[in-house]
Parts: structure tokens; sequence; C-alpha cells
């Protein structure tokens, strides 16, 4: 449930669903997000430019000269969520290849974490993930919840470029670098798998906000002849 | 297929192509793109007698120099810019901002500087011959989605133009007034209390300078640094045009077009939507200031904006 609404600027709204991270909220998120894209496209809604979920949060940004904040604010008050629509989230596997030239920060995790490579790794393919959000870079996925015992801080200093396909942590999340980008995570891999795809018009993102993601080891040879 | 295009015999700095901007893709992770300074990007469509919502390049600083093959254009330049019209004869004449020329065929346009704003646009008749990605033309080299393949315009690429059968030979002007205002009115963000009150009376107060990291994802500025009494970081949300970031280095940074779609740092502000054209368009080095107007001033402010926006138009008909 929204706990508070307000204004952000002249040109969005900003609903706030609490300070918590975790997957009923998220998913309670992601229900507006469904709702209100279907109004959208129904029409029964105008003058909304974007909607932009977020762990705890959803941003309504709208054209000023079509419609204003009370308008759109009293829109989403009324809007009968419908949780079904969000039902259908997918499971995916991810490859990754985790060898030391792609496994950038195994060392700095070690030292943190007090385990082995190795046992890192065990920790974290085990699990499967929950993707809260997308966004930062195109296709970006934000996936959690990783294991207490690997979670680490950002890198004190982050590296200007952490090249395309990385697979970050940091804290309780982890995530996959979809373009060369500067970034603060923790290094642990790199998948050969396209993420976004800005040739697919109707679905250029694999990975969507309610979906859930397993990774699985790949080889160095498998990754170079990474064929999807 | 149009054979009709300019030769790009140089590019620029940041040549793209811009329009209105993209909507509805902010949750995969692409923001609005579109035209930095939207005015000046409707103006200049509004002298070629273009529907407003023509494809536009867009130029920033240095601007691109452009050789016309194969036809007959009218064009328009709007913005603070330098320019000329170099004839194929070698003749040449000095260009005027914010009116139309006929080009010929081996005609150049010399897009030489923006003089006192970052960004300058250019329209031609009947629009350029491009495709929609996503219902928008706008190239976002972040993502590299839109026109170009979403990359900004290189030496010897070629930009076609629809065939236009030129009816559009009348003159037209606007008489544009250059904003030169430097107080860029905002409305308090919701993270407003994370800075203590020394923090929020400097940001209102004192004036801050434009440095050098700016550009189409956002400007950063420098001068004083906003102490945060409670978290220099909030769990991740989403980001708009316009909003003010703190990071932990206490220096805010205004979100433009091609900003993040998701950002973790305090917002302390806003900046509304009226001056939105305006605060992109500041150079490096410029000394700017904010001041802080309710929602209700920020609604009506904008109607104004708008009826200005229409009156510039208005000159065209």
């Amino acid at each position: 449930m929204i706990k508070n609404i307000s204004n952000l600027g002249d040109a969005a709204v900003y609903c706030d669903f609490g300070s918590d991270v975790n997957e009923k909220i998220n998913l309670n998120v992601i229900s507006y997000f469904n709702s209100l894209s279907k109004l959208i496209e129904e029409r029964k809604i105008i003058g909304i430019d974007n909607i932009i979920p977020s762990y705890n949060k959803l941003i309504i940004s709208f054209d000023l000269s079509l419609t204003n904040y009370l308008e759109i604010r009293t829109a989403i008050l009324n809007i009968n969520v419908d949780n079904k629509i969000s039902n259908n989230h997918k499971n995916i596997k991810i490859p990754v290849c985790c060898d030391d030239e792609f496994g950038l920060d195994f060392n700095r995790l070690s030292d943190k974490t007090k385990l082995l490579k190795e046992e890192i790794l065990e920790i974290y393919l085990d699990k499967e993930y929950f993707c809260y959000m997308t966004g930062f870079i195109a296709g970006m996925p934000f996936l959690g919840d990783i294991n207490k015992d690997i979670r680490c801080d950002r890198l004190e200093t982050p590296r200007v470029k952490v090249p395309k396909g990385a697979i970050g942590i940091t804290e309780q999340f982890t995530n996959i670098y979809t373009f060369e980008s500067p970034g603060g995570w923790n290094i642990i891999g790199n998948t050969p798998q396209k993420i976004f795809d800005q040739s697919n018009l109707e679905e250029p993102v694999l990975i969507k906000p309610g979906d859930k993601v397993n990774f699985y080891q790949i080889s160095k040879e498998d990754y170079l002849n990474w064929n999807e | 297929m149009s054979n009709t295009y300019f030769e790009i015999l140089r590019p620029g700095i940041n040549t793209t192509v811009q329009d209105k901007g993209r909507k509805h893709m902010y949750h995969v992770g692409i923001a609005i793109s579109g035209a930095i300074d939207q005015r000046n990007y409707k103006l200049s469509n509004k002298i070629v007698n273009n529907d407003l919502s023509e494809a536009v390049i867009e130029f920033a600083y240095q601007g691109p120099l452009l050789k016309l093959k194969n036809g007959k254009i009218n064009f328009s330049i709007t913005g603070d810019v330098l320019f000329k019209i170099i004839r194929k004869n070698s003749s040449d004449e000095n260009g005027i901002c914010y009116k139309n020329y006929i080009l010929e065929s081996e005609d150049q346009i010399d897009i030489i500087s923006t003089k006192n704003t970052v960004y300058g646009y250019l329209a031609v008749s009947g629009g350029f011959e491009l495709e929609k990605v996503w219902n928008s033309y706008s190239t976002n080299t972040k993502a590299n989605v839109g026109s170009n393949n979403g990359k900004k315009y290189s030496i010897e690429d070629k930009i076609f133009i629809k065939n236009s059968d030129l009816q559009v030979n009348k003159a037209k002007e606007i008489h544009y007034n250059l904003p030169s205002d430097n107080v860029i009115r905002v409305i308090k963000g919701t993270n407003f209390d994370f800075f203590s009150s020394k923090a929020q009376n400097i940001f209102f107060k004192k004036e801050f300078l434009v440095t050098k990291l700016a550009d189409r994802m956002g400007i950063r500025l420098s001068g004083h640094e906003l102490e945060n009494i409670v978290s220099a970081n909030i769990k991740s949300e989403g980001l708009v045009r316009g909003v003010i970031q703190v990071p932990g280095d206490g220096n805010p940074i205004v979100m433009l077009s091609d900003h993040g779609t998701i950002g973790g740092y305090p917002k302390i502000a806003v900046v509304i939507s009226a001056d939105l054209d305006r605060v992109g368009q500041f150079t490096p080095g410029s000394i700017i200031s904010f001041k802080e107007v309710s929602l209700e001033e920020a609604q009506n402010i904008f109607k104004a904006y708008t009826d200005e926006t229409n009156r510039y138009l208005n000159e065209c008909n």
C-alpha cells in the first residue's frame, strides 16, 4: 500500500511504499505499475509520460501542459490495483564465467567475508534471485537478496569503466552491467548473455521486475563460444 | 527514399537527432532524452513550417559543417549560435538565428559555435528522413537507441532529408529574446530535510558554479558543499529531469534529459518545468542560484512560459 504520496517537482508524483526493501513491498509497487500502465494503454488516464518503479517507490512523471499533480494524484489513489496482472513472471537462467579475468574483486571479497573464492561462488550460485527493478542504465536488473555471509559494501573508489556483462554485488543486491559504465559494485564474473537488446522492439529487456534469476557457472571456452 | 542529404564534413562536438523525447521507457532504464531546450527545438521547426514534433539536429558548443547534396531546402537555426552559409561559388554570409534560409545543392552550413549557451537546433523544411524507435527520433547515446543507431554523428555520415517540394519560400522570422536570468526556480525535493538548516539556507541564498562536468546527462555544480545530517545515500529510486541530487561530497547535480533512470542520492530540490530549457543551457563557468517556489506558483509560471512560447510560435503564422 502507498504510505505517502507527494509531489516531486511540478511534473511528477512520488508514491512512497515505506522504507523496507522486500519482495512483498516491491510486488505491490509492480502491481501499481502494471495497473497504471494498463490504464494508460486503455487511454483512461492522459498526460503521463513515464512510470518508474523501484524497490519501494513509484514515481510518475507527467506533462504539465496536459494534466497536473492533483489530477494524477487522485487517479492513483482511485486505482483498483489488480495483483493478477503481475503474476506472469519468468524464471531466467543466466550463464556466468568467473575466471580471474572476469571476477575482478574476489580478493577484496575474500578479505571482507573471510571466505575463499570457491566458497563465495557456491553460496552465490545456490540462490534464486528476485528482480526488484530495472534501470540506471538500459536493462540493468537489480536483483536480491544475496546471502548475508557474502554481503559487502561498494568499492571505496568506483571504477571508471565496468565492462559490459559484468556481474556485480553490493550489500544485499546483485546486478548485471548491460553497458560499459562507471560503477562501484564488486565484480565477480561476466555473462555472455545479451540482457538488453535494442533491436528487439517488443521485449528489449530480458529480466523484468518480478522475474526470478538463477546464475550458473560456465567455462571460459563456453563464454567465448557463446551463441544465443 | 530521398536522395537529398547533408554530408558531414565536420561532425561537431555532440551532434545528435532530437525531438520531444521518448516516453514510457524509464522502467527498462531508458530516460526521456529529447532536445535539452524544448522551446528552441519547437521554434526551429515552426520557422520552416514543420510539424512541431519533427526531428531536428541538436548540436553543442562547436556544431557541424554540413554540405547539402542533391536538392534544395529551407532551413532554420535557433539558439544563440554563430554560423555561416557558404555558397557553392565560395561566397559566404553570416547566418542569423530564428529566420529561414534557402540552401542549394553543394552549399554548406558552417555552425561555428554556440555563444553564451550550450545547445542549438537545426531544422529543415519537411524534416529528416529517419525512423522512430519507441515512438521517438531522439538519439540516446547512453542506450544506443534511436536515430543514427543511438550514436552521435561522425565525419562522413549522411543525414537524409525527406523530399520536400519547397513551398515554404516565404521568409519567416521570430524576434526572440535570449534569456539572461541566472536564477533557477525550484520546488523542495523529497529529501530536503536530509540537509542541515545551514545547508538549506546556503542552497537558496548562495550562488553555485556550473562546472565542466556538464553534458546531456546532467550538470555538476560547485561552490558550497551542502551538509547532509541524515544519510548521503537513499535506497535507489526513480529520477526525473530537473531533480537536483546531492551525493556524499555535498556538490549538487542537476539531472538533464539523458540522466540515469535510477539514483541513490538525496533529492534536495527539483527544477520547475518552466526553467528546464534554461537550466540545460548554462555553460561551464556560469554562476547560478536557486529560488524556492510553491507547486501552485510553479504551475502558474509554466502557464505563462507556455503562453510566451506560443506567442513566439505565432510570429510565424
